[in-house]
């Protein structure tokens, strides 16, 4: 197909005058993705593939170059898979070798120290992975956008639904890993921000070893019911595990019969694969026929950076980093992503605006934020720390 | 003697009169319902593939033609007997087009391929595919029929692309996700709507056809979200004087004065309203209401709505048989 329009998209980039302003720009962009040691996840559905993230970005340059060519812009997305150690100076040279625009794939940490070596070389990162809160607060940088939610958004994004239910007495089950307590207390954040009680926090200890066993559920079936017995009266389950260890395992095997969400049952997810509103089969039937997979969240939310990059260009007719940072953060930037309504930046911590898809890994149960919570921006800062609560002072 | 009477005054009343039919698509119902613009009664309702969405009428009022988007294919019906006559090449995912006023050929849009497919609606055959922007949507046809536009979702931009040699000439940016095109009557102002953006773009066409964007329409309704105003269907009066916008899942119908470009009202009608038709002599309006499964009568002088008829689950187009 593309080769027999080969000749028609040369007629309409070259020999017509646009009413766009048209000349030529070239962005070029990278996709960093640190590759950490983990275990096998519970489900042999939550694999990862090989291209995870990358297959996004063959998507957008796809798109991007597709309104590019009425406009003379070009995109240009390299790829690449690193060790810890090697992420920031890979990052770095990505920068030198003229790649300004680096979208990462990595944990808190990893991200921060990229970003500081991006930043060196006059570079912008967008975050399409950690959702640690401290980056978005305390931690923050100004060179760094947050293309992924951070955790109390999530949690905001589960905590309104639940009120929205009526469900408002949580039982909290915490991990015991530094990722499992940061979520835990983004939802002990969020109970507090919307009038849940949580009335009652239990920690599942980590004691290693592998994750899946043959005998696994028998030995799940025995151990956690007692594990989640004599609680007070409660609605709902929020299941706080950063480090997918147990909460696949608490549906169908708690004392009580309740629904969980959070990190099982209803969780919060920027996109999946059976989201078919506001246009999003036209997004699944473009990558599915690219890739030949289902999209994971990493994939979207390159995809959604790398369109950030491309709108702005777009808008902006420039490839200079910090004309496009000005523009993506001033209230002239607004982006389709699928979602309903238009996501944009908060100015104040270079984190993107978005709904929250609730998923049940089979459908959208509902998208937040819910009905009747206000804000007078946006509704969309119902979700994650406002501005009047942030720490961060690099965007000042 | 006399109900015999009866049923021949009955019968002479029914066939005298040349009532027009409103025919609605149902994307999620797989069907289109018909409607006698006369009563507003429902005559029936049919299977016409599968997530039927755009729809029209030949101009001699005889053919519909549906876009069966999951069927790849436009499907062709009559409009009298509503039996399926045949169906057109379309290209992939057909989601709307825009008929030329002479009857053929028919413009579409394909939504997964980037592609405008123009086809011929005599021999059948593809005359031509025209690669635009990403997810293209909106189709219209400049009244003297030298421009054919399509609003590409995910590119933001209305293209122009000449009927003559099939290239695009101009491109203007819109807002987020362009929808819809609508031309005045006299070729000189285009409308575009973009859903996510909120706004309506005002495109004036010089004597050549050259668009330059003049303003944008933007839209407050008290009591509603500004994320919920989501301006979709554009029908503008033959005359040019008021402008009609479907506000999506704002439930309402904007009404835009055709000099000042102001906004003047909003008509509260069904919910997630998408697409909208004139009736032939414009004294009615009707949008079709995807998620309250119904259809408004905007009453046009009134400026106000009269009726809201049932159809099938999620309609989506409407299209009203000519005179």
């Amino acid at each position: 197909m593309r080769g027999r329009f080969g000749s028609w998209i040369l007629a309409s980039a070259l020999g017509l005058a646009n009413t766009v302003p048209a000349w030529a720009v070239d962005v070029k962009s990278a996709v960093l993705r640190v590759a950490y040691q983990e275990l096998l996840p519970i489900s042999r559905f939550d694999l990862k593939p090989q291209d995870l993230g990358f297959a996004g970005a063959a998507l957008a340059d796809e798109d991007n170059s597709t309104t590019g060519r009425f406009l003379g812009h070009t995109y240009e997305t390299v790829t690449q898979s690193v060790a810890p150690e090697e992420a920031a100076s890979a990052a770095a040279e990505l920068v030198a070798q003229g790649v300004p625009y680096v979208v990462v794939i990595a944990n808190g940490e990893d991200t921060a120290r990229i970003s500081d070596t991006v930043a060196e070389a006059g570079g912008i990162v967008l975050n399409a992975g950690a959702r640690d809160n401290a980056l978005r607060g305390q931690g923050c940088r100004k060179n760094l956008l947050h293309i992924a939610p951070s955790n109390d958004m999530s949690a905001d994004a589960v905590a309104q639904f639940a009120m929205w239910k009526k469900w408002p007495r949580w039982v909290l089950v915490e991990g015991s890993n530094p990722a499992d307590q940061e979520l835990g207390q983004s939802y002990k954040r969020a109970a507090q921000k919307f009038g849940a009680k949580i009335v009652e926090t239990r920690i599942f200890e980590d004691t290693g070893g592998t994750r899946r066993t043959d005998s696994g559920h028998v030995l799940v079936q025995r151990q956690l019911p007692t594990f989640m017995q004599d609680l007070p009266r409660h609605d709902v389950v929020m299941a706080a595990d950063g480090s997918d260890y147990f909460a696949a395992y608490l549906p169908y095997h708690m004392w009580d019969p309740r629904p969980v969400m959070g990190a099982a049952g209803l969780r919060p997810v920027t996109f999946h694969p059976a989201h078919e509103a506001w246009g999003a089969t036209q997004f699944h039937t473009r990558f599915e026929d690219l890739t030949g997979r289902y999209v994971h969240e990493e994939d979207y939310e390159v995809w959604l950076a790398l369109r950030v990059i491309g709108e702005a260009v777009t808008r902006t007719g420039s490839n200079d980093p910090e004309t496009l940072r000005q523009y993506i953060l001033s209230e002239d930037f607004e982006l389709a992503a699928f979602k309903g309504q238009k996501v944009t930046f908060r100015d104040w911590n270079g984190q993107m605006r978005q709904p929250i898809l609730l998923y049940d890994d089979h459908i959208t149960v509902s998208v937040s934020p819910q009905d009747g919570f206000l804000h007078q921006t946006s509704p969309l800062d119902t979700l994650g720390q406002d501005r009047a609560e942030s720490a961060c002072t690099a965007f000042q | 003697m006399k109900p015999l009477l009866l049923t021949t005054a009955l019968v002479i009343a029914a066939t005298s009169v040349s009532a027009n039919r409103a025919f609605v698509s149902n994307e999620r119902g797989n069907t289109v319902t018909v409607i006698d613009t006369d009563t507003w009664q429902v005559e029936t309702e049919f299977f016409a593939g599968n997530r039927p969405r755009g729809i029209t009428v030949s101009p001699d009022g005889t053919l519909l033609y549906v876009c069966a988007s999951d069927d790849d294919q436009v499907k062709v019906f009559s409009t009298e007997t509503f039996e399926e006559l045949y169906s057109l090449p379309s290209g992939p995912d057909p989601e709307l087009f825009t008929l030329h006023p002479s009857g053929n050929p028919l413009y579409i849009a394909n939504e997964d391929d980037n592609l405008v497919t123009v086809t011929d609606t005599e021999s059948h055959t593809v005359l031509a595919e025209i690669p635009v922007g990403v997810e293209p949507e909106g189709m219209a046809i400049s009244p003297d029929t030298k421009f054919v536009i399509n609003t590409s979702e995910t590119t933001n931009m209305a293209h122009f692309i000449s009927t003559e040699d099939y290239e695009i000439k101009h491109n203007v940016l819109v807002d987020q996700r362009p929808r819809y095109a609508e031309y005045t009557p006299d070729g000189k102002r285009l409308f575009v709507s973009s859903e996510i953006g909120g706004t309506v773009s005002v495109i004036d066409i010089a004597e050549d056809g050259t668009p330059t964007l003049n303003k944008k329409i933007e839209f407050e309704v008290a009591g509603v979200l500004p994320e919920w105003l989501q301006p979709v269907g554009v029908k503008v009066t033959q005359d040019g004087s008021r402008i009609f916008v479907a506000l999506g899942p704002a439930n309402r119908v904007a009404v835009i004065d055709g000099e000042t470009l102001e906004v003047l009202d909003y008509i509260l009608v069904g919910q997630r309203v998408w697409q909208m038709a004139f009736t032939p002599d414009e004294a009615y309006l009707l949008t079709t209401n995807g998620n309250s499964n119904d259809i408004t009568v905007i009453d046009v002088a009134k400026e106000k709505a009269i009726q809201s008829i049932q159809v099938g689950q999620q309609p989506w187009g409407v299209v009203v048989t000519p005179n």
